[in-house]
């Protein structure tokens, strides 16, 4: 019997407190710096797709969740300097498994895990992210280093010939 | 006739080594790897990398009376040279001393490397030659990590086109000049060149060069950075997603030894793999291509009656029923394997047929591209299937065809209506053909067996030297075939009802071992192949004529 009020006593005092829960989906969780979300493409500040179809993070994928066609940047771009980039690039979320070995990988810094965690389809096929929709989901993020805009500027400016 | 050798001392260890030969290929020989770029073993030696650098000392002698001279302790005395030398271009001699991993040795490579790096764009993520690349994987093993150098790096051009098949990127040349001499030594034409001098200097190639070489992509292989790439593998797939099988090239009856480089079923290159008694490191750039043919477009992919699909048992006892029939020739080709081949003259003795092949000849050109088509004609006549060297047509089976002799013909992969055979002869006869890919007489034929492509299989080959070479199976066969093996035993087992189960390669090539003397080894043959005696067929008039690294009467001599 003693038990039992002791047992109520520490209920009544949790009534009390304030709440640690959230109300999923209604609120939003608020996310901690650097988690690992799902992986989107970026683009730099000049809108210039990063990704150069290296294929590494599809080699380093430990679930075999990427999957990307290489193709070359037509003569008529204003990047083909660049001569690569991906023609597709897909990602079988049903098989990200968010190590972030992709993001680390990447020497052109393309490819980040992003603050998406919810991910939800009708189909298996809803699940598989191309191109397109990995720009969409990644948008830009800004690079200090501008690797190709030094190699273009070289070669336009004064480069050694 | 015994090899001479000479002692030699490398990092402190005494060797006994093959005299002649240089201290590259003598480190390597006993296992110290030395770094190098620019040496290739079938060119001549440049020396023009200074990757190799090794520091080499000889025992000192007295000039005046050629007395060795000894240290205080009473040991020879070594003569240091003062600076290192290369490996490459520096013969091994009696008492040698060789030094490939001290510390100055270290930071030479490191020196040498730094430089090759300075003006390099290091583009590797766009780089076809990454995961292959020599500069790549000796800047992981003996360069720095950083690079010390602030300025701008030289403009150099890029994306030049060379003969429509290869590209070339100057800014990765590290001007080691393999492709300048492979144009100059093989191919015997001046195609690449230097221009400009110092960090400055270019690969290019000479204006209205007369570069249409059937040999030109070896310079891709042997370029050991990615300044030239192939144009047809450009951005294609990375190396190291790729994998290999040993592969023997079909083109022709040089039998070029090749490796096949394929992702999940799909084969993306192929390139020569080295034999020394062969094709050396080299391939023809036709032969690269020969997957092509192969293409899903123009294959037969499920057995067809009449040209209505059946399931391949119905096909095949079809078949045996047709071979009852009696009257049976047989259109053996020699792009079959050496087993097929053997099983197809079962068949042939099996129901009393006689048996027709088709010789397919081109202008040789004196290389690896031999006058024969065909990778196997040698292996027809070792099986017993021909005597003499056969026809380019079938107007002698047609005619027997049109008397009525022969009712039923098995057909493998020949197109008989390009050989001599009437659109009515296909009625006349019962016409089964065998093949992997589609053409007239596929379409035509009373049943049409969906066979698989040389990639698809495995096997032996016998090429012009009478060597024999075994090939691998590089990729999976597309659904609906059936390994032409494993149908022509099928055929024979049903033919002659006996029960015995279907034999694998392991077990036709003992049966061939045991029954025909030139084959005694074949059970054996290794990845390099094995040369056999030919001087049986010494009075057969084979189309080839002498070729690098073959000489037409090499077994009539014997």
């Amino acid at each position: 019997m003693p038990q039992v009020v002791s047992g109520l006593f520490i209920t009544i005092k949790n009534f009390f407190k304030p709440k640690v829960t959230l109300e999923y989906p209604d609120q939003s969780p608020v996310l901690p710096v650097g988690y690992r979300g799902a992986p989107t493409l970026v683009k730099d500040s000049q809108g210039r797709e990063k990704c150069v179809s290296c294929q590494l993070c599809e080699f380093v994928c430990p679930s075999k969740a990427i999957r990307v066609t290489p193709g070359e940047i037509p003569a008529d771009s204003k990047y083909s300097f660049i001569e690569k980039a991906p023609q597709d690039f897909q990602i079988n979320m049903l098989r990200c498994i968010f190590c972030g070995m992709c993001q680390e990988v990447c020497p052109e810094k393309a490819i980040v895990l992003q603050n998406e965690f919810s991910i939800n389809g009708y189909s298996r096929g809803e699940f598989i992210r191309h191109k397109a929709d990995l720009y969409k989901a990644g948008g830009v993020l800004p690079d200090k280093i501008m690797k190709w805009k030094k190699v273009k500027d070289n070669a336009e400016l004064g480069g050694n010939r | 006739m015994e090899k001479k050798t000479v002692n030699v001392k490398i990092n402190g260890t005494d060797y006994q080594v093959e005299a002649g030969k240089n201290i590259l290929e003598t480190c390597r020989s006993v296992g110290v790897e030395i770094p190098f770029f620019c040496y290739h073993p079938d060119l001549k030696v440049a020396g023009s990398c200074r990757m190799c650098l090794v520091y080499t000392g000889m025992p000192a002698r007295d000039r005046a009376t050629g007395e060795p001279i000894k240290n205080e302790d009473g040991s020879q005395k070594i003569a240091w040279m003062p600076k290192p030398s290369i490996a490459c271009g520096t013969n091994v001699a009696e008492g040698m001393q060789i030094i490939t991993d001290s510390d100055a040795v270290k930071d030479c490579r490191r020196a040498v490397l730094e430089f090759l790096l300075l003006n390099h764009p290091l583009d590797c993520p766009i780089c076809d030659k990454a995961g292959e690349c020599k500069l790549q994987e000796y800047a992981h093993a003996y360069g720095n990590a950083q690079s010390r150098y602030v300025e701008s790096k030289n403009v150099k051009p890029k994306k030049v086109e060379v003969a429509g098949k290869i590209m070339l990127d100057a800014e990765r040349c590290i001007q080691c000049s393999r492709c300048i001499r492979f144009c100059n030594e093989f191919v015997g034409k001046s195609i690449f060149g230097f221009t400009k001098h110092g960090s400055k200097t270019e690969i290019a190639v000479y204006p209205h060069a007369d570069n249409d070489s059937n040999y030109l992509l070896n310079v891709v292989d042997g370029c050991p950075v990615g300044a030239l790439t192939e144009k047809a593998f450009r951005f294609k797939m990375r190396t190291w997603f790729l994998k290999t099988a040993d592969g023997i090239c079909g083109e022709s009856s040089a039998g070029v030894n090749t490796r096949i480089w394929s992702r999940e079923g799909k084969i993306y290159r192929i390139t020569p793999r080295r034999n020394d008694a062969v094709n050396g490191m080299w391939m023809s750039d036709s032969g690269r291509y020969e997957f092509r043919l192969f293409d899903e477009g123009n294959r037969v992919l499920r057995p067809l009656i009449d040209a209505s699909p059946c399931a391949l048992s119905y096909a095949t006892d079809r078949c045996v029923e047709i071979l009852k029939l009696g009257g049976v020739a047989i259109v053996a080709n020699a792009w079959q394997t050496l087993e097929e081949q053997y099983i197809t003259g079962e068949l042939a003795k099996a129901c009393g047929a006689e048996v027709y092949m088709v010789s397919h000849l081109r202008e040789d050109d004196g290389k690896f591209v031999s006058a024969d088509k065909t990778p196997n004609m040698r292996g027809a006549f070792l099986t017993g299937l021909v005597a003499q060297y056969p026809q380019a047509n079938l107007d002698s089976l047609a005619k027997k065809v049109r008397s009525g002799e022969v009712k039923t013909i098995l057909c493998l992969g020949e197109n008989l209506r390009a050989l001599g055979f009437d659109a009515k002869d296909f009625k006349s006869a019962n016409i089964v053909f065998c093949g992997a890919l589609e053409n007239e007489t596929s379409a035509a034929a009373k049943i049409c067996i969906p066979f698989r492509s040389q990639f698809e299989k495995r096997g032996l080959w016998v090429n012009r030297q009478f060597r024999v070479q075994k090939f691998e199976k590089a990729v999976d066969a597309p659904e609906g075939t059936v390994d032409d093996l494993e149908f022509l035993a099928t055929l024979l087992r049903d033919y002659t009802g006996a029960s015995f189960a279907l034999p694998s390669h392991g077990e036709i090539r003992r049966v061939m071992a045991a029954k025909i003397p030139q084959l005694a080894n074949c059970a054996s043959v290794g990845s390099a192949g094995m040369q056999i005696v030919g001087s049986a067929f010494a009075n057969v008039d084979f189309p080839e004529t002498d070729a690098v690294r073959f000489a037409k009467n090499q077994h009539a001599q014997k």
